[in-house]
């Protein structure tokens, strides 16, 4: 069991008796009473407590937007129950029932409609995004679409972009979107070039981490020791090999360009500032958003936020904004949680624990202490967890609303 | 105005005139002298407004063609060969979503073995693809097509293949009659895309299509080919009209009269073909000549009435479908159906391989005697086969073909055999 800087941690949370508890340590502390991605006007519900107080009332969505929206200036509420909103991406499409990428689409290209004022273009990769929204001839669409092909989304969108400049219409934008096999594998040439000519388009990669159209096969994006039907969980080393990954964002600002940035649907307003954000800039831009994905996950359908919260809490999906290859800021990990929370509740990972007790201790425990040293790797390279108790400066989260970070259209 | 001009100069002057808006650039060989001359327009600002895009492969140079031309863009790009196998997914996807790109194929080989000169293997590897391909005999002809390429293209929206001989045409300096600003403006009218990427408009274009509807969606996209039939001729007599010269249509039949033993052939070669024609006409032998600018849509109705009167055909063709024979020649054997017409296919020029007037004349004649076989390939080295075939026969671990066969020809000259 790896040790976690916080205060408490779930081994301390499970020693100090608290059966059922699902709250994740590092909230009870003193100090961290209140945190920087707490919206105004919220507390922490246990007060300053101390870890071994007893059996504190804490509710996991204080500090969030779910359950705290109430009491959120209105401002900062979300548009998607407004009934004027924008959508880009309409209902009565077909995919699955939690999709991640649908919703993440939605909030993606709804933000980027409200940043251009509706003018703009979406180019699209082949895969589930494309076929559950657009069977002919039926389309969720409200913006205009282009499908191409599978592996040419950043150069199709590259011309709609050289077009859009040539007959002088430089107000309408460009959004290029792919899953994770466009993105990393397939398409990752084009999108190279697409970086490194610095053309004007925002290229979102929707990362649920495997061929999930075609049924779900292993892709660059795959993490270690994921069940895919190319990496059946069968043999002596079960699942996705180790490999080296494939950082699309590192690998993205390695090319310099003007802004990236990661982000879940776990947070969608943080996803939504990082959109308009992007629309703020011109050149390229990319923006990697974690999609969870029921289906290729063998996941729950009610699990798709909490997996993706899952995903940036264990520290295995860094979320962070870049400027030019520098990274200007990164959402903080609240309350740590080790790998193991994120793995037991998806079905590809059902090899690493025991049949016979699947809440029990893991069956592969080195596997799973390979996965936590990979997140251990991200915490320490993006400073994902502050020092306990404290709110380093310059690194609150984005998704802080108090903060508003982009009102001024400044890079911090 | 005449000029003394290389072919892919000629070229990309002539495609500067029609005001392209995207152009995307890759190179490979024989194509870089167009796209390099593009170049240099765009930023002398000669061509303007213009976005001039280096991309990182074929495939995206057409994939930005793509995207430029939903936009509303006039697009196009050039390519060879292996650069147009590494496009061909998107180059049926252009043809697929009726975008008028336009792009010039300097025809070469396709390897392996690497080959960098000229054949036509690389057009028949995209015959299929809904692409209307015209294919230009000589330099002059080759500027002309693609101002016809881009009126042909917009009109019908379909993508439109001007292909042109690698080397022989793109590198060869002669006389071309450029076409001015003000003639080609007055030709081709501004892009006026049939569907467009618009906010103000919105549409969904490239959207899948089931067993319900895929039969239909490509029956249509062979009815636009089958009206290009009717296009091309028209665009070309309008072209004539406006230019004063004649440049284009489905095919063109040279000295056909009373011809018993007619030639088909596709680009640079019609020119040796009509040379050899001449001097065997000189010597009152009954040969003509059919020359096919149209190969996709194929004119089947015109082949067939262009042949009508001949007793024998001979289809020369710079490429063939290993396993089988002939490509063109399957087509025009298609046209002849029921005519009892015999054809002979001669395979030539491979490779870049020159085809002499000689070797010709004395395929030619045979055909015209009856006693041609019905697959020819013209000048084979019949003891290189011999020994490769030997070799092979003789021992398992035999090496690279290739190499065996330059060291049997003697240009490699090291190492046992």
């Amino acid at each position: 069991m790896p040790e976690f800087a916080t205060d408490g941690g779930p081994t301390a949370a499970r020693e100090s008796g608290s059966p059922g508890s699902v709250e994740p340590p590092g909230s009870g502390g003193a100090g961290a009473a209140v945190r920087s991605e707490d919206p105004p006007g919220s507390r922490d519900a246990t007060g300053p407590a101390s870890p071994s107080s007893g059996q504190p009332v804490k509710f996991y969505q204080v500090g969030s937007f779910a359950v705290g929206n109430r009491l959120l200036d209105p401002s900062y509420r979300t548009v998607q129950s407004d009934a004027l909103r924008t959508n880009a991406l309409d209902s009565g499409h077909r995919a699955c029932q939690g999709c991640g990428e649908a919703l993440g689409a939605r909030y993606a290209l709804d933000a980027a409609m409200r940043a251009t004022g509706g003018s703009m273009v979406a180019v699209n990769a082949t895969g589930c995004l494309e076929v559950f929204s657009t069977p002919y001839p039926e389309s969720s669409w409200r913006i205009p679409w282009l499908h191409s092909l599978f592996g040419n989304t950043p150069a199709v969108a590259t011309g709609v972009a050289a077009a859009l400049r040539v007959k002088g219409r430089p107000e309408v934008r460009v959004v290029g979107q792919a899953g994770d096999g466009g993105t990393v594998d397939i398409g990752f040439g084009c999108l190279s070039g697409m970086f490194e000519r610095n053309d004007d388009v925002l290229f979102i990669c929707y990362d649920n981490e495997a061929y999930m159209n075609t049924g779900v096969q292993r892709s660059a994006a795959t993490p270690p020791a994921a069940r895919t039907a190319t990496t059946e969980a069968v043999g002596d080393e079960p699942g996705n090999p180790f490999g080296q990954g494939k950082n699309l964002p590192v690998l993205a600002m390695a090319h310099d360009i003007p802004y990236v940035a990661t982000a879940t649907v776990a947070d969608l307003h943080d996803l939504e500032r990082k959109v308009e954000r992007a629309m703020e800039i011109r050149g390229a831009r990319y923006l990697h958003l974690f999609v969870p994905c029921p289906l290729g996950w063998g996941a729950a359908p009610r699990d798709t936020i909490r997996l993706a919260r899952l995903a940036k809490e264990t520290g295995l999906f860094p979320v962070f904004e870049a400027e030019h290859g520098v990274v200007t800021a990164v959402s903080q990990i609240r309350r740590q949680v080790p790998v193991e929370e994120y793995l037991r509740p998806q079905g590809r990972y059902r090899h690493l624990f025991d049949p016979a007790d699947p809440d029990g201790p893991p069956a592969r425990p080195e596997t799973v202490r390979r996965i936590q040293e990979i997140a251990d790797r991200n915490i320490a390279r993006y400073g994902l967890v502050g020092p306990a108790g404290s709110d380093a400066p310059g690194e609150a989260g984005p998704s802080d609303p108090s903060g508003r970070p982009y009102e001024t259209g400044e890079a911090r | 105005m005449l000029r003394q001009i290389e072919g892919s100069r000629a070229v990309a002057e002539t495609v500067a005139l029609c005001r392209p808006e995207v152009v995307c650039a890759y190179p490979i060989s024989p194509q870089t002298h167009i796209i390099e001359a593009v170049g240099v327009l765009v930023r002398t600002g000669a061509l303007a407004p213009c976005e001039f895009v280096n991309v990182e492969s074929e495939f995206a140079a057409m994939s930005v063609s793509i995207g430029a031309s939903a936009a509303g863009a006039r697009a196009y790009t050039a390519t060879a060969s292996q650069g147009l196998l590494f496009m061909i997914e998107a180059v049926y996807n252009a043809a697929g979503l009726g975008l008028p790109v336009v792009m010039t194929l300097a025809n070469r080989a396709v390897g392996a073995p690497i080959n960098i000169w000229n054949d036509h293997s690389d057009a028949m590897a995209v015959r299929d693809s809904g692409w209307i391909q015209l294919f230009a005999e000589t330099n002059q002809e080759a500027a002309d097509l693609h101002i016809q390429a881009f009126r042909l293209a917009e009109s019908l929206s379909l993508p439109v293949m001007v292909a042109m001989d690698g080397f022989i045409l793109t590198h060869a300096i002669e006389r071309v009659d450029l076409a001015t600003q003000e003639q080609v403006d007055a030709f081709l009218p501004p892009y006026e895309p049939r569907q467009v990427l618009d906010p103000a408009d919105p549409v969904s274009i490239g959207a899948m299509v089931g067993p319900e509807a895929f039969e239909e969606v490509r029956y249509l996209a062979h009815l636009r080919q089958v009206d290009a039939l009717t296009a091309i001729p028209a665009v070309a007599s309008e072209f004539a009209e406006h230019f004063g010269r004649s440049s284009g249509g489905l095919l063109r039949p040279y000295r056909c009269e009373g011809a018993d033993t007619v030639v088909v052939a596709l680009g640079s070669v019609l020119g040796t073909i009509k040379d050899t024609v001449d001097a065997m006409r000189d010597d009152g032998l009954a040969v003509g000549v059919v020359g096919i600018t149209s190969f996709r849509p194929f004119p089947a109705a015109a082949v067939r009435e262009a042949l009508a009167a001949a007793r024998r055909v001979v289809v020369v063709e710079k490429a063939f479908s290993i396993g089988f024979g002939g490509v063109l020649s399957t087509d025009v054997a298609m046209a002849l159906t029921g005519s009892g017409t015999p054809v002979t296919t001669v395979v030539a020029g491979l490779g870049g391989r020159p085809i002499t007037g000689a070797s010709l004349r004395e395929c030619f004649e045979a055909a015209a005697a009856g006693r041609a076989e019905p697959l020819v390939f013209l000048d084979l080295n019949r003891s290189l086969i011999d020994r490769d075939l030997e070799r092979s026969s003789a021992r398992r671990r035999t090496g690279p073909t290739a190499e065996n066969v330059l060291r049997d020809l003697g240009t490699v000259a090291s190492g046992p055999t």
